[in-house]
């Protein structure tokens, strides 16, 4: 058999066996039934004991959600999402807010231990606090007294909503407004929980911050919410990593996350996606809906987005910066993998508003089996941007001849002095290379797991240490599946 | 067989067009249509049911379509209300009236098919001179005439946008090339379109051209587009472009209309194998200017080329939209496109490479690029790749920019005058784009209408 | 472990190219310990011979056999192949952007080795090793960090495939046309690295059209590749005479 056509069977592969995080865990669940209306969102407040400030504000976006329409604009096709059929909250059954590790029940400390992600401090990694979200509801928070020392605030959101109000009010909603499109706004209506960040002036953060997301319900949607304030001169970078048990139904992830970043500020967020992408005749996955937007409000504040995308039957992203400060610096470097039936619609928006800002967007699409990969971007410089810059870097490489790879870039620039570079590209494997590296006694998965992560280098250099181990892995396992 | 199934398509067309609420029809599409209704009978070739029955299709698909507007995804950068928002009529006065013609034509040493206000004019088209291997009818004459062969070519390449199908419910005349002269005779045809609104009337025309080359042929086909009036027109143009296998065709147009106009033009080109199809669009003229090029590469090993410019200036809008599609295997697409913007101009460019499953060894390429000259101009540009097969090397490439300091300041210290060095510097930018075009005289046609923007923004630019 | 039969036995070999006859019948074999040369004019099957060989896809086998170490070379993947001690030193090596060479080299080292049952090497143990290969080279580390044969002058590209050879220490080595596009300090170069390489346990097949590059690579025999076939054999004075006379002779008589 041709070496091209064997690596295609491989890819197409992928069964069951090859997502080694679909176990579900049998917790005891406090879960709502089934449905939305104003009643739910009022019963959602109400379970978290929420000032009535926020409560209206979920309200308004419920309000203006039922008023909006899907967006159907990006390259993904799924049948219509009853929205009524799901649960919007879902906790595990704890009737203390636990005080310490020790008072967490012991199947969800060993269900984070599954995933490698032990909660207790004492086994983690030094220099990585945890928040993990269960569901809609936050778990566990570690190195929080770490933290505190140096006034760091990392949270669960709805600790935040209790503890810091101000905080919360002030910067809710401010860059991902409640109304801001269909998932963002049902998101505003019906968010559990999620992680809050605070970063004091001037302070480093000491150690890298996460927050690992896992849906384990039945008929559950995940709604996160996630706030990140960095004040002048501080930083912080911040990995989030997802998984969910197999199931063939389709679940609904839709996710907000808003960075804020003051002066001289810098916010580095990680994704590691790897929700659980539906089997090979794409039955079941998570629908990944999700806002992400950073502000540069400060000068020379500087946000950057990296994401590995290999999970979820539809990712449907763009992590995107507004460059307000003067010379603030937004970054985007995505490799997404489509394999299977999964379709990926994802990119990035940038947009210059700011004297001498600057963006880059390194983008890798690989698209496999029957996967669709587009990358959807914008490049939008206003005309008081003066010496914005901008260079994006798209490529796509396409393993068989079942998949797609798609780019659609928006270029906008109203100021002569702005320069952009785009530059696109899409190619596959070569035989030859594939080739040179079995003379040389790699596997034919060694080698496309050799060749893709070669592709994907820009991106996974700026990963953080653990995250891009995991992820070198996790791009093998997308590919490989369970041949061997 | 294929016309009568066609047929059958359109009568149910015309059904559901009845079908459709009046009150929702926006009053440029309703005004489109009266004017349709009120012109069919004058329209060539009426009594013949066919044409008729296109006529009316074409009607049904305008209706339903409407006027673009900023929420098609094809038009997102390109407001067309300006000319939605203008009432037009269509040419009333005699197509045989005398015309002054416009100055600075250019002399491509090919025979002329004139065309005034989207009429053919015999009495001043050189049709003596043409070439061996070239047959030129009136579109409108075919038409009278009920011709069945064309009755296949027509229509058969266009899509049922707005603009395509309101040129079909509404064309007069256009040009029908059939070309079977072989690649050495050097075959060459410039068709001009002369608008010569005048007055306070404004004036639509629709020209209609259908060209063929034949397998193995070859033809250069020049246009120009100029105006003799200033009063404000539309000029809505299709061409439907055959090659057979290993044609070849050169198509190099200049879009020197009024500055006061309006101009959509909309070309499909289907190559068979091996053909090659090298175009050339220079944008010069024209408040509002949309140029769609939609390329078919339909068998093995067809080339295709296309190149331009924009140039824009005062408050123009200039527009630029390919779609290539491969549908065969080892076919190849290059597309150089550059835009210079003075003033408060704006520039759009949308280039979509579509690879089918089929088209394995596919080669595209595309790059675009734009120069800001000025404060308030604006570029927008969304190059697009849309890939099904595997092995394929498509790549695209976009730079926004404004003219290189460095390089201005080092001509200056070598005693260039800045607007000299800034009008250099701009010839370069243009020239790759420009050094596609190969024949020397229009190569040197479309520099002095670069010559002339160039007059009118430096003008604007010290003013 | 050394046998007096042939380390590499080819019985009767046939292969086609898109259906295109290009080996047809060819009978030849390597013991342990021997350098042999194959020469030919360009499309005699030379380069053919080293991709069969090496079991590249596109090279269809037709008949014939070939055993290596006493295993059915054909039957197996070319990783495999590499694994049970084969290499190829590429004519035109080929690029791997985004591939760190060191990376390549260290995965393809322990891959083979963990096929042969031996223990992985760790990136220190790795790095000790390639570096002092590196130095016998004279390739600077540089290289290690640069992306395999990316950029690589033709001279930097043949030496880093003598560089993994003499890092994976396969027990036979085939070279196809390793001469080709160096100059004469390079090849010198290269040809003491792969004489370093030379040893009793080792066979060799050096592909090549001139007879350059056995002057410093001195083969045991020398075979001549015509049309497909092997059309005569000997010692090294073979390839001397056909330095003098050239092919045609041969190529007539054929």
């Amino acid at each position: 058999m041709p070496a091209v056509a064997e690596t295609i069977d491989t890819v197409r592969d992928v069964t069951e066996a090859g997502y080694k995080w679909g176990f579900e865990s049998d917790i005891e669940q406090d879960i709502i039934p089934k449905g939305l209306d104003e009643d739910v969102v009022r019963l959602i407040s109400d379970k978290k004991a929420e000032p009535a400030w926020l409560l209206e504000w979920r309200l308004k976006a419920f309000r203006a959600w039922q008023a909006m329409e899907a967006p159907h604009w990006a390259a993904v096709s799924y049948p219509p999402i009853d929205f009524q059929e799901a649960s919007y909250y879902a906790a595990p059954r704890q009737t203390v807010a636990p005080k310490s590790l020790d008072e967490i029940d012991p199947e969800l400390l060993r269900t984070y231990e599954k995933l490698g992600i032990p909660l207790k401090e004492q086994e983690r990694l030094a220099g990585v606090a945890v928040d993990a979200v269960f569901d809609s509801v936050s778990v566990a928070t570690t190195f929080k007294d770490k933290l505190a020392e140096k006034g760091v605030i990392f949270c669960a959101f709805s600790e935040a909503v209790h503890n810091h109000p101000e905080l919360v009010k002030k910067y809710l909603g401010s860059v991902v407004p409640a109304g801001d499109n269909f998932y963002a706004a049902l998101n505003s209506a019906v968010f559990s929980d999620g992680s809050f960040v605070y970063i004091p002036k001037g302070v480093r953060c000491p150690m890298e911050l996460s927050t690992y997301f896992r849906i384990n319900a039945r008929n559950t949607g995940q709604f996160e919410r996630t706030l990140i304030v960095a004040e002048e001169g501080s930083s912080v970078s911040y990995l989030e990593g997802c998984t969910a048990p197999m199931r063939d139904e389709n679940q609904l992830h839709a996710a907000v996350v808003e960075l804020v970043a003051l002066d001289e500020a810098s916010i580095k967020y990680s994704t590691v996606q790897n929700w659980y992408p539906g089997d090979a005749q794409g039955r079941g996955g998570i629908y990944n809906f999700v806002t992400k937007r950073g502000a540069c409000r400060g000068a020379k504040s500087k946000i950057s987005w990296t994401q590995v995308e290999t999970g979820s039957a539809i990712t449907w992203k763009y992590p995107s910066c507004i460059l307000q400060g003067e010379g603030s610096v937004g970054e985007f470097y995505s490799v997404a993998i489509t394999n299977n039936r999964q379709q990926a619609d994802t990119g990035t928006k940038m947009i210059h508003l700011g004297k001498d800002t600057s963006s880059t967007i390194v983008s890798k699409g690989i698209s496999a089996g029957f996967g669709q990969n587009t990358y959807r971007g914008l490049v939008r410089i206003m005309p008081k941007a003066h010496n914005a810059r901008n260079f994006t870097q798209c490529d796509s490489l396409l393993i068989g001849d079942k998949c797609g790879a798609h780019t659609v870039p928006y270029i906008e620039s109203r100021n002569p002095t702005a320069k952009i570079e785009h530059e696109a590209t899409t190619s596959r494997i070569a035989e030859d290379q594939l080739f040179y590296c079995r003379q040389r006694g790699l596997s034919e998965e060694e080698a496309v797991g050799l060749i893709v992560n070669g592709f994907c280098r820009e991106v996974l250099a700026v990963l953080p240490m653990e995250f891009a181990v995991e992820a070198q892995k996790l791009l093998a396992i997308s590919l490989e599946g369970s041949v061997g | 067989m294929a016309s009568s199934s066609r047929r059958r398509e359109m009568t149910t067309a015309v059904i559901d067009a009845a079908v459709q609420p009046a009150a929702l029809v926006h009053p440029a599409v309703a005004a489109a249509l009266a004017r349709h209704e009120a012109l069919a009978k004058r329209l060539p070739g009426h009594r013949h049911g066919w044409i008729r029955e296109m006529r009316e299709d074409a009607a049904a698909a305008f209706a339903r379509a409407g006027f673009p507007t900023r929420r098609n995804e094809e038009w997102h950068y390109t407001d067309p209300r300006a000319l939605v928002d203008t009432r037009f009529g269509e040419p009333i006065v005699a197509a045989d009236g005398a015309v002054t013609l416009p100055g600075g034509m250019p002399d491509a040493g090919a025979p002329k098919l004139m065309f005034v206000d989207g009429r053919f004019r015999p009495d001043l088209s050189e049709l003596a001179a043409l070439p061996d291997g070239v047959r030129v009818e009136s579109l409108a004459a075919l038409l009278e005439a009920g011709d069945e062969a064309l009755s296949l070519r027509l229509g058969s390449l266009a899509d049922r946008s707005s603009f395509v199908a309101l040129n079909a419910m509404l064309a007069e005349d256009g040009v029908v090339i059939t070309c079977t002269a072989a690649p050495d005779a050097g075959a060459r045809v410039h068709l001009v379109s002369i608008a010569t609104a005048s007055g306070d009337r404004p004036l639509a025309f629709h020209q209609r051209h259908v060209v063929s080359v034949a397998e193995g042929a070859s033809l250069a086909l020049f246009e120009s587009a100029h105006a003799a009036g200033a009063t404000p027109y539309f000029n809505n143009t299709v061409a439907e472009i055959t090659l057979g296998a290993r044609a070849r065709m050169t198509h190099v147009r200049l879009q020197a209309e009024a500055l006061g106009a309006f101009q959509v033009s909309t070309v499909f080109a289907h190559l068979a194998a091996g053909a090659e199809y090298d175009s050339f669009v220079l944008a010069a003229g024209a408040r509002l200017a949309r140029n769609e090029v939609h390329a078919r590469l339909e068998g093995t090993g067809a080339i295709v080329h296309l190149n331009g410019a924009q140039l824009g200036d005062g408050v123009r809008h200039v527009d630029t939209t390919t779609v290539i599609t491969h549908a065969a295997p080892a076919c190849a697409s290059r597309q150089t496109f550059k835009s210079v913007l003075s003033g408060r101009s704006r520039a759009v460019f949308q280039g979509k490479i579509h690879v089918h499953q089929v088209a394995q060894k596919t080669d595209g390429y595309q790059m675009n690029q734009a120069l800001l000259l000025s404060p308030e101009s604006e570029i927008d540009a969304k190059p697009q790749l849309e890939i099904y097969a595997d092995d394929v090397k498509c790549s695209h490439g976009a730079t926004v920019g404004e003219l290189d300091a460095n390089q201005l300041f080092y001509l200056r210290s070598r005693g260039i005058p800045a607007p000299e060095a800034r009008a250099m510097l701009i010839e370069a930018f243009l020239a790759d784009a420009l050094e596609a075009v190969r024949d020397e005289r229009l190569r040197a046609a479309l520099a002095d209408a670069t010559a002339l923007w160039w007059a009118r923004a430096h003008a604007e630019a010290g003013a | 472990m050394a046998t007096s039969e042939a380390m590499l036995a080819i019985e009767g070999l046939a292969a086609t190219v898109d259906e295109k006859p290009v080996l047809k019948g060819i009978d030849l074999s390597v013991p342990a310990g021997e350098v042999h040369a194959i020469m030919g004019p360009n499309g005699s099957g030379k380069s053919t011979l080293g991709y069969v060989l090496s079991g590249r896809e596109g090279y269809d086998v037709t008949g014939g056999s070939v055993s290596f170490r006493g295993q059915d070379l054909l039957a197996m993947e070319p990783e495999d192949r590499a694994a049970a001690g084969l290499f190829l030193a590429f004519q035109y090596p080929v690029e791997l952007p985004g591939v760190g060479n060191a990376n390549f080299l260290r995965q393809a080292l322990n891959a083979v080795r963990r096929k042969r049952g031996e223990a992985e090497l760790d990136a220190m143990q790795f790095l000790k090793l390639v570096r002092a290969k590196m130095k016998v080279l004279g390739m600077s580390e540089e290289m290690l960090k640069r992306f395999v044969n990316v950029g690589f002058s033709g001279g930097e590209k043949k030496r880093n495939e003598i560089l993994q050879m003499a890092v994976l220490e396969p027990a036979f080595c085939v070279l196809d046309e390793t001469d080709s596009g160096l100059d004469i300090d390079a090849l010198k170069i290269v040809a003491d690295g792969v004489n370093a390489l030379r040893g009793p346990e080792r066979g060799m097949l050096v592909i090549t059209h001139y007879q350059r590059l056995l002057a410093y690579i001195v083969p045991d025999r020398v075979h001549v590749l015509l049309g497909g076939r092997i059309v005569r054999s000997g010692g090294p004075e073979l390839a001397l005479e056909l330095e003098e006379k050239g092919y045609g002779e041969l190529q007539q008589a054929a």
